[in-house]
This record gives structure tokens, sequence and C-alpha cells, in this order.
């Protein structure tokens, strides 16, 4: 258990400080440098040298690399050029707004999708199947976009029952509550799509492995069936899939959070990149590392927990 | 030597046309998969749109015209109405499938060929090959994309050819998955044994006696792959980050409208309509593929 | 019999309805069987077996339907009862036991827990009361330390251990009528053995009827009283276990009979006489006997003119036949055709060699796992095959014969030792850097026909490729040297363009074997090439392989775990134990005392067809060690009947050579072994 721990521990500092190294390289090694984005397309290449060199920007790369990382150990997250304040003054909060939306759209998804997933896999090829099937298949077949624009159309312009924005300002004629409805209705939509078709896929093979037929031969009713001996063996492979959703719902949900104004994480990603706002742009991704490789191992653990051939 | 390599060029060449010969029987079967042929027939709508856009539009798709925008709405003039520039939304739809149908599948083709390489040499070689794929593919695919996306594209500026690079590479590790997977398990078939009994290289084995095999998890993985594609281009366009304008993409039509929809809401969900629609044409088929797949 | 039958089938059709259309498997099938009873059904892949057994349980799936007749156990018919009564039956009244016992034990739940749902279900008792009676029957089965067993995965249980497991859930409520089917198949002969015995005892103590479901009549008449030949989905004949062995009346049956090898045959007595032709297809069926057309005695019209019925013998009403020339065939005497096979006087030469071999292998545990335990697949192995002859490697599973055999092929290279081919050192060169010419010079046939060949290219493919890149032949000349050597094991030229998959297993090997034979080459490795066909498509390769080395002079190193086959085919055997040789000689010697006691145990478990066989049998204790134990003293110690004492554990059997080159490596001398024969093996 502690190698096992040790060693995933080794992976995500490993990963860390690839990853951190490669945006940092991708971002400054490039000819639309830092200095020229702070200062703005009018500048004189004179002015853009010199800020340059007060940034110390003219030292090379690795040099520059390893002093941000020294930086960063003393618990300095460094300035946002973007927002024009410390880095620890806008990451905490935007994170914390992606994830209050992330960990509902994850309260619902995992039960329904594994109830519709179950429903749908334990007869293959009945019509609920195939009625579940298509409509996950459609589901997660409409971009976040798309789907935000439909709804947003029929719930927002036409019924005018929810606002079209998410900003969360409280006041205004529109409840923080009901602000979240319509950017968690497409999160969970979009995702639970593609997580039913995974728990319905591995409901299929399990129904089909020769202990279901075992069960059905003692006597056992078909709930008993599913209920007793199916949902573990079927669970073991998607728990992986699902624990890998909180990485896209924490880190992937740009799209609903430009679409509604969101003010979370993936937005103010997508700003620091256009802008090249560096310091905030390593902790973001770094932020993401972390969230990514904690859920692969979380993923991990679970899948050993539910299947007692693999030890620690 | 030269001799030895005809004769493996033409057996790699006479193992690929059995591989599309039987390919070409099972596309008969498609006929009875009543959710293939639905997807099918969309892809095929839309190609033929693509295809014919300039027969079928009366006005260029960047062509403004002013007058239309007292009322942007469907017309006679405009069929689907016109977007905020009074721009024709039909043509813009028709041109934008020309992009999105060339730009997602040579995507899609970089990462099937990129995947099946990747995955061949790690299922076949296995060992620190193998452990150094894997990892790179497992990093790849747990990874936020979307901030790859945006860092790479607002790096190197947003161009077709480095969207389809950048989704190139990151879609390869889901194609190498499944490429490795089979692998892992045909490479212990007894026919690869006898391939190595007469000599056959590594390279000749992967490429002859185990990839036609892996054919069949491989098609239902690459239309998968495009429809996702279609999202993800749709996505970066819809961010900002897409094909650069004037010229007709469908996730950048949306971002231009949307800001509109409590006025004319016409103009975002028709692009809506129309990305999702492609879209779900690949993810059945692929659905559709499968349960083919299945019965035999 | 008694006036109501346990089970009853009457004119039961059943048929599996597939995109090709009605695939009617059973066309109508008719027998009964009484309380405690126990009936053995054997036949061929494809005949129908295991659908009787689904059709019992009612288990036959969305594409399966009983079409017509009627199945009544104790009287009902339960083809036409409601899920409710089914289930209130399944598992309390008819239990079933499985072939692949790991696959049929859910892996997420304790052993047992499986067993005390059974009781849990259907008897209105409490967890203490379902505990009792599953720790009871874990006793009955002879399960070591019940209590800890409970609380085992099935992935901690060996596979003997496993089917245990199953037999004990099967019976734990007490059924009136147990269906097993292939309970046996793919469990070791020793192991096989032991599952074998416990049934027979557990028979007479449980008092339920069995139907017992078989390709092997050897494990059929070990258990039963009755026996069902099934050919065709249909019953062709049917009586009392001895009579039918004694003086079957069905060519089909007198057929399976002839071309089994027993431990009693070999190559040089008689020929293995293979049914001609192929089962027919259920898609299409004759009018008449579904056997004519590959039946020695059929005549026209009388045999394929009409159904022909299932009619009583007159002189013996228990037994029935299915063929209108039952009473009128001869008394049944196994065929002798002469032997073609190579004596084995003469000068031996040696073709291969081997030397001191051993081949290691780390076994890995995962990415994370790092460097794993050793395994220790061949163990100072010293052998010769003998040119123009055929050397078997028999063992049981693990024991590492496919390891040695892939070592000679050069798929694997030896960890230490060598092996020699025509002289030449080849042990530690991969197939890949072998010259040209010992590529040619050994090749080798695999055990499955299903992945033997590449299901993507054509036959032609598959052995002109051969000829290629073996002997640089191409164009039309390759062409011409297909046929030829589709020819040679007999298989119409046209098969060159056909797929594997329009091909039947046996054709499959016979093309693996063309394959072997493309660059003429004079080693062929056989790892296990018939232990997945049926008997009567064994016999032919069998016979195939045997006249090849009559013909070519070819020799031969046959990998298998089959004593009959060994017996019948081979010149000289090598048991092998845990990655060691432990008895090797010439085959006559081997197979008559002196027995190592490894080899004595192997023999006494090989189930013989025979109802009267009743020799002693040996069963061994426990599962072998792990092959990645160290082992200092004899391989066998741990499990040895006749263990002498610490000697065996602490130090390594000394080779007891004789005078025929029969050695034998125990610490028993090889006089007082020679006193031992608990096998009694018929004499030749």
């Amino acid at each position: 258990m502690e190698r096992y721990l040790l060693k995933n521990l080794a992976y995500l500092i490993g990963t860390m400080a690839a990853v951190s190294f490669i945006v940092f390289a991708l971002t400054e090694a490039t000819p639309g440098d830092v200095a020229r984005k702070i200062l703005g397309a009018y500048a004189t290449d004179e002015q853009v040298s010199h800020l340059r060199k007060e940034m110390r920007l003219d030292r090379p790369l690795v040099e520059r690399y390893v002093e941000y990382v020294g930086k960063l150990a003393t618990g300095d997250l460094g300035y946002s050029n973007r927002f024009k304040v410390p880095v620890q003054d806008i990451v905490w909060d935007r994170l914390a707004n992606t994830a209050l939306l992330a960990a509902v759209a994850f309260v619902i998804i995992v039960p329904l999708s594994m109830l519709l997933g179950m429903l749908a896999g334990m007869r293959e090829g009945s019509k609920l199947d195939r009625s579940i099937l298509l409509i996950g298949t459609i589901l997660a077949s409409v971009p976040e976009f798309a789907m935000g624009v439909f709804l947003a159309s029929i719930f927002v312009v036409w019924l005018g029952w929810l606002p079209g924005t998410a900003t969360l300002v409280a006041g205004g004629s529109w409840s923080l509550a009901s602000q979240m409805v319509l950017p968690v209705t497409v999160i969970v939509l979009f995702d639970m799509g593609y997580v039913i078709c995974m728990i319905r896929a591995s409901m299929v093979e399990t129904m089909q492995r020769p202990f279901v037929r075992t069960a059905v031969l003692k006597g056992m009713a078909f709930r008993q069936v599913i209920l007793g001996h199916a949902l573990r063996n079927a669970m073991m492979n998607p728990v992986t899939v699902i624990l890998l959703q909180i990485t896209y719902l924490v880190t992937g949900v740009v799209v609903v959070e430009t679409l509604f104004a969101y003010p979370g994480y993936g937005r103010m990603m997508l700003e620091a990149a256009l802008f090249k706002d560096i310091a905030l742009l390593e902790i973001g991704v770094l932020i993401a590392v972390v969230v990514a490789v904690g859920t692969q191992i979380l993923g991990d653990l679970g899948y050993r927990m539910l299947d007692p051939r693999i030890r620690l | 030597m030269a001799l030895q390599q005809t004769i493996e060029t033409a057996a790699i060449g006479s193992a690929f046309a059995a591989f599309f010969a039987r390919w070409g029987r099972r596309i008969g079967l498609l006929r009875e998969s009543p959710t293939a042929m639905a997807g099918v027939g969309i892809i095929v709508f839309w190609c033929l749109v693509a295809l014919f856009a300039p027969l079928i539009t009366i006005y260029p798709p960047n062509a403004n015209d002013f007058a239309a925008l007292a009322d942007p709405t469907p017309s006679a003039a405009h069929i689907l109405g016109t977007d905020h520039l009074g721009r024709d939304i039909w043509s813009r739809l028709a041109y934008g499938a020309r992009t999105v149908l060339t730009v997602a599948p040579i995507a899609v083709a970089g990462a099937v060929a990129g995947g099946i390489l990747l995955g061949l040499a790690a299922g076949f070689y296995r060992g620190w090959i193998d452990i150094l794929i894997t990892r790179m593919c497992d990093i790849v695919l747990s990874f936020p994309v979307i901030i790859l996306y945006m860092i790479v594209l607002a790096t190197f500026g947003s161009s077709a050819i480095n969207i389809i690079m950048v989704v190139t590479a990151v879609k390869a590790p889901y194609i190498a998955r499944i490429v490795r997977g089979s692998c892992l398990e045909l490479r212990e078939r007894e026919y690869v044994a006898a391939a190595r009994m007469r000599g056959e290289n590594g390279f000749f084995i992967m490429l002859a006696e185990i990839l036609p095999n892996a054919r069949g998890p491989i098609i239902v993985e690459t239309c998968l792959r495009l429809g996702y594609t279609i999202i993800t281009i749709g996505v970066l366009g819809f961010l900002g980050i897409g094909l650069p304008p004037p010229d007709p993409d469908w996730g950048g039509m949306v971002k231009d409208t949307y800001g509109m929809m409590s006025v004319w809401p016409h103009m975002s969900l028709i692009s809506c309509a129309a990305i999702s629609s492609l879209v779900v044409g690949f993810n059945i088929l692929a659905v559709g593929l499968r349960e083919i797949g299945l019965r035999d | 019999m008694t006036d109501q039958a346990l089970l009853q089938f009457q004119d039961t059709r059943i048929s599996y309805f597939i995109r090709a259309g009605e695939a009617n498997v059973i066309p109508g099938l008719n027998f009964t069987l009484g309380h405690n009873e126990a009936l053995g059904l054997v036949g061929e892949s494809g005949c129908g077996k295991s659908t009787v057994a689904l059709a019992i349980m009612s288990y036959l799936g969305r594409a399966g339907r009983v079409t017509g007749g009627r199945i009544l156990f104790e009287g009902r018919d339960l083809a036409a009862m409601s899920e409710d009564e089914l289930r209130r039956i399944r598992g309390k009244r008819i239990a079933m036991v499985y072939q692949d016992p790991m696959s049929s034990l859910n892996p997420v739940m304790t052993v047992g827990r499986q067993l005390m749902e059974v009781p849990l279900l259907h008897d209105a008792i409490g967890e203490d009361e379902a505990r009792r009676r599953a720790l009871h029957m874990l006793d009955e089965v002879k399960l070591p330390d019940p209590d800890a067993m409970m609380e085992r995965y099935p992935h901690q249980l060996s596979g003997g251990q496993q089917q245990r497991i199953v037999i004990a859930m099967a019976l734990i409520a007490g059924p009136a009528l147990l269906v097993m089917d292939e309970p046996t198949t793919g469990l070791d002969v020793t192991v096989e053995a032991a599952v074998l015995d416990l049934v027979r005892e557990l028979r007479q103590r449980h008092r339920s009827a069995i139907l017992f479901i078989s390709h092997n009549l050897g494990t059929v008449a070990h258990v039963c009283d009755r026996i069902g030949v099934m050919y065709g989905g249909e019953l062709v004949e049917q009586g009392p276990i001895r009579q039918v062995f004694a003086d079957p009346r069905h060519p089909y049956t007198r057929g399976l009979l002839d071309c089994l090898p027993t431990l009693g045959r070999d190559k040089r007595s008689s020929r293995l006489t293979p049914i001609p032709g192929q089962v027919g297809s259920p898609l299409s069926r004759p009018v008449g006997c579904g056997f004519a057309n590959r039946c020695a005695h059929a005549e026209s019209p009388r045999c394929t003119a009409q159904a022909i019925p299932s009619v009583a013998l007159k002189a013996a009403p228990e037994h029935r036949a299915m063929c209108v020339r039952a009473e009128e065939l001869p008394p049944f005497r196994r065929t002798v055709t002469a032997a073609d096979a190579p004596t084995l006087e003469g000068k031996i030469e040696s073709a291969v060699g081997v030397d001191r071999l051993k081949m290691f292998y780390r076994r890995s545990h995962g990415i994370f796992g790092g460097a794993g335990d050793v395994v220790r697949a061949v163990n100072d192995v010293e052998l010769v095959a003998a040119k123009g002859r055929t050397l078997a490697i028999v063992g049981e599973s693990g024991c590492g014969k496919s390891s040695l055999a892939k070592v000679l092929a050069g798929l694997e290279t030896a960890t230490d030792g060598d092996v020699t081919l025509g002289g030449r050192s080849v042990g530690h060169t991969a197939i890949e850097n072998r010259p040209a010419d010992l590529k040619r010079k050994l090749q080798m046939v695999f055990q499955n026909p299903d992945s033997t060949l590449n299901p993507s290219h054509t036959v032609g493919y598959a052995i002109g490729r051969a000829l290629a890149r073996l002997k640089g032949v191409t164009g039309t000349a390759a062409r011409q040297q297909v046929e030829r050597l589709l020819e040679i094991v007999k298989l119409p030229a046209a098969f060159a363009n056909h797929h594997p998959h329009q091909l039947s297993g046996g054709q499959k090997q016979r093309v693996a074997i063309a394959r072997a034979l493309a660059g003429d080459a004079d080693v062929i490795v056989a790892d296990e090439p018939v232990s997945a066909l049926d008997v009567s498509v064994q016999a032919s390769i069998i016979n195939l392989l045997n006249e090849l080395q009559t013909e070519r002079g070819a020799t031969l190193i046959f990998i298998s775990h089959d004593l009959a086959v060994v017996r019948y085919l081979a010149d000289q055997v090598a048991v092998m134990y845990l990655g060691r040789i432990v008895e090797a000689g010439p085959v006559d010697a081997v197979f008559r005392p002196p027995f190592h006691p490894y080899t004595e145990a192997l023999l006494s478990a090989v189930p013989q067809p025979d109802p009267d066989a009743s020799h002693a049998r040996i069963v061994l204790e426990g599962s072998p060690p792990a092959p990645t134990e160290e082992i200092v003293g004899c391989p066998f110690a741990s499990r040895c009947p006749r263990k002498v004492g610490p000697i065996c554990d602490a130090s390594p059997p000394p080779e007891q050579m004789q005078a025929s080159g029969h050695r034998i490596a125990c610490h028993i001398p090889v006089a007082d072994l020679a006193r031992l024969n608990a096998v009694g093996v018929p004499a030749v």
C-alpha cells in the first residue's frame, strides 16, 4: 500500500514537472512573447526589448524555469498580467466556482447514468435498451454549446423561466440557484450520454458471463441476479471512467462557462492562454494535472476495491 | 533482396485488398441495421452539401446583404435567414460543411495512422516501449485537453494546419489504446507464431498478420473519433480559437451570434442543429457498426 | 421403469432462430431418466448435447426455443412453465454443474456466500443454518479446511477445487436431478479422476438422478448406468452402459469406439478408423437417417427414403438403436487394419538433442510490479529425438511441455543448456536468427485450430507465404506447390481460395500441417495438435501424421496431455512434471512397470471407455507446487503416494537407467518399482 502510494506520488510530481515545463516553454519560446502582449501591438521594438530586460526575460529558458519553480516552492504563485492581481487572489475563487458547478453535476450524473446504463445493459437488444442507447448516443453527440443554445432558446427566450447568464452576482431578479440550472443541465446531459453508454457496454458484457447463468439457474429472480451478482462486476470497469469525469467537470467545462458568462476556472484559463498570462496559466495547468492524476489514482483504487483479485 | 521486397509489398498489398474486400461485404450488412443506415444517411447528406456547395447556394458565404438586416429571419430570399452581418446562413452552412468535413477527416486520419503505429508498437514489442507509450497516452487521455488546445492554438495561432496537428496529437492516444489492446491479444495467436516460424520480421507481422484482425474496433473507434473531432472543432470555433474569420465555421457562427439569441435565435440555432446532426450521424453509425460486429 | 419417470423428453423439438434461418438442432428427442438413475449423453461437438442440458433448465437464450413436444419433469412440462414456477425448480429440484468452473463462479463473491445463497433462496432458513449446510457440503466434496474455504474467492482456488465448489453448490439443496455438462473437460487427468470418483461417491449418498453430458466415452463409462449416444441432435443409440459398450448396434457408436485410441492400442498393432465425412448442417436435414452419408453400412433406399425410428432390440428391450439395420449388423469387433508404421529396429540417429536445457522466465506483475518471480518452466531436461521416429512429451498443464516445444522451435530461447538440431546448436538462437536451412528443417504445428490460421488470409496465402519465405518459391510454381501440399494433407486444391472460417477444425489442422511441410521440414514439433478436435477427426489427423512419418521419414516431436494418444502414436515417451523429465524411454517400456510413481498415477487416472475397467485409482492429493518454487529434492515428492521419506525432499532422485534406454528418476530402486503396479495396464 505504501509502496503503491509512493509510486503514484512520484508519478504525480513527475507529470507536474513535465507538463509545467512544456507549458512554460510553449508560452515563452514563441514569437509573440510576453512583453509584446503586455505592451500591445503599438509599442515600439525598443520599448518591448526594454520591458524584456526589466522582466529579465532575456535569459535562457531553463534558467527562468528553475527560478520560477524556486519561487513557487516559497509559496509565491506570481502575478497575473491579465487580471492585474496576484494569482492567488483570483485562482482559488474561480476554482471554487467551477468546483461548485462540477460537484452539483457529478452528484446528478453518477446515480442517473448508473441507473440508466444498468437498465439498458441488463437486457441487451430490448426496446428499453435500444431507446436508452439511442438517447444516450444523441445526448453525447450534441456539443455543449449547441445544447446550451437549444436549452436557452426554450427556457430563456421562449418560456422566460430561467436566466440566460450565470454570473453568480447576487441580486437582480434571478437567484443564484436559478442561475445554476442551465449550466448544470447542459453539463449533465452532455456528459451523461457518454457515461451511460460506457456503463451499458460493461453491463452487457457482464450479463453474458457464465456466472450470471449460474445465478439464474440457482433459481434467483432476475432482480436478485442483477443486484446480487451482475452489478458489482459490471461496475468494475466504469468506476475508472466515472472518476475520470471529475477531470472533465473541473477543467473541461470552459464552453459552458463561456456560454453562460460563468466566472469559473475554464474561462480564466482561456483568457490566460489568449493573453499569455504565464503565471496564471502555469498554476492553472498544475491544478489540472493534480486533478487529472488524482482522479486517475482514485479510479485505480476504486477498481481495486471492487475486484478482490487485485491486491495492493 | 529486391525480389524479397517486392514479395513483401505484394503480400502486404494483398492483405489490405482482402481487408477492403471483406469490409465491402460488411457494408452490405449495414442495411440490416436501421441505426447505422440513419447515420449513413445524415453523413451522406452533409457530404453532398459540402461537395456541391457552389451549386446549391445563391450567395457567396461572406457576402453581406445589409438590406436583409432589417429582417434577418428566414425568407424567400434567404431560406435560412441571414446572420447579424447580413450573410446568408444557408451559404455559410454549406461552405462551413466543406471546412469541417475536410479538417475533421484529415485530423482523424492522422490520429488513426499515428494511433495504429503507437498501438502496434506498444502491444507488439511490449517492455519499455509499451510502458513509455502507454504512460504518454494515459497522460494525454486524462489531461484536460481543452486547456492544451487553448495553450497551443493561442501560442501558435489557429490555422487549419495547426488545428489538424494538435487534434491529431490529442486523438491518436484513443486509437493507440484500442489498437494496443487488440494487439496484445492477437500477438498471442498461433498464426503469429507461425509467421515467426517462417521468418517474417516484426514489421510484416504487425501490418499483415495482426492489423487486419484488429480492423473491427479500429473502424468503430474511427467513426466515434470523427464525431468527437467535429465537436472539438466546433468548440474551438465557439471559443474563438478555431479557424480564423471570416470564412464560415459552424462553431464560429454560434460564437458570433449567440449574444443576439434573445432577438434572433435562428442565427445560432441553425448552426447548432447542423453540427449536432452531423455528430449524431457519426455516433449512431458507430453504434450500428458495433451491433453488426456483434452478430457475426 | 417406475410408474412416473423423473425426466422425460417426448418428441422434443428445439431450434435456434438465427439470421440464416431456423437451425433445428434437436429434431425430435425421446428419452426417459428414472429416479436415482445416471444417464450419460455422449456425442461430438455440435450434436446438441448441451442444448439438451439447457433445455432442461429452460435456459436456451433468446434465439433458442422448444418448438414441439414436451420436456416432462416429475410429470410437468418444463417448456410450458412460467418464470416463477421455473425459479422454484431451478437450483432446488434440478441443479447444474458446468464445464468451466472458474467462469461459472462469481469472481467478486466469496465461495461461502455463493453456496449459502442457494438454501437461503429456496428453504426458509436463516444465515446460521445456511452456513452450517454450506460447511457440511464443503466437507462432503472433500475440500480441506471448510471454515477457511468459505472466505475464499474463486480465483484463490485450483480448477479442481472450483469444480468441487460448483458441485457442492448444485447438491446443497438436495436436487432430484443433477445435470452435469462436461464437468471434467479442461481439467487435468489426475484432477478429473478425483472429481469423477467424488461424483460416483456422492451419487450413492445423495440419491440424485444424474444427466451426465460428455464428449468422452471414458468418463461416462466411469459414472453412468445408462448411456445415450447423440448424433446430429438425435439419440441414435441408448441402453445399459455395459450392453452398449459390449455390443453397439448403431454404426455411429461403433465408429466412435473404433476411432478411439486407448491405452491398449499402438500404431504398430492397428490403424485408427476415422469416421469419414462431416456432420450435416442443422439448417437442412435429410429425410432419412442423418448418419447415412457417413455410414459404411448404409443402404439406399431404406436408410434414406424415410425417417428412421428408434427401435428396441428384440433380445434386450432396454437397448434401443435408431438404425434399420440394427438387428442385422454383425457382432461388433474393433476394426483391426494392418498398420504401416515403421518398425523400431535399425540404427538410431539423433535428429534433435536436448542437453540439460533450462528455460526460466520472469512473471511480471504489470507496469507497477517490477521484477516478478522466476518461473522454472523447463528445468534441466535431457532428451534425444530419434530421426524418423516419434518422441512424445506427456504431462499435465503447467508441466513445461509447451515451453519446451517453444524452445525447440525457437519461439523462446534457452536460459541454460542447449538444443541441437542435426548436430548444430540452436538453443540460444531465436527463430528469427536461425540460418535459413535450420528454419526449414524444423517447423511447428499448433494446438488451436481456430487460431492457427489467420482469419484474414486464405489457405493459399498461408501455405504460399511459407513457401515464399522458406524456399523462395513464388508465382505459378508456388501455386502448384500449394496444390501439391494440399493433396498431401488430403484436401482438395480448391481450398487454396478458402478463408479459415469456411473450414472445419480438422481441415484447419490439415492446412497447418501442410504449412509446416512447405519448407520440406524433417522435424515437426506438434504441440497438442489434436486435443481440440473431436475423436473422429482426431483419428484422421493422427493417421495423417503417421503417414507423413512413414512416407517422408520425418521426425515428430509430439506434445500431449492425452496418454492414450501418446501410447498410440509414440515410439519414445518422456513424462514431464514441473519442468523435469521424471521418466523416459521406449513407449512399451514406459507404459509397463516399472513405473515412476507419477506415471503410475497418471495411467491409473485415465478414464477408460470400458465400464468394467475396475483397476485401483491413485488419487493425487493437493496440487503441484508453484513453478516459481525452488525445489531441491524430487519435484513430485509433495504429492507422491509412494514417498519413501525425507530423502525425497532433501536430495534429487537418481536417474535409474535400464538396458532398453528406459530411465526413471526416483529414489525407489527400479526392482522395487517393478513390483508396484496399481494400474494393471493391459499387456501389449
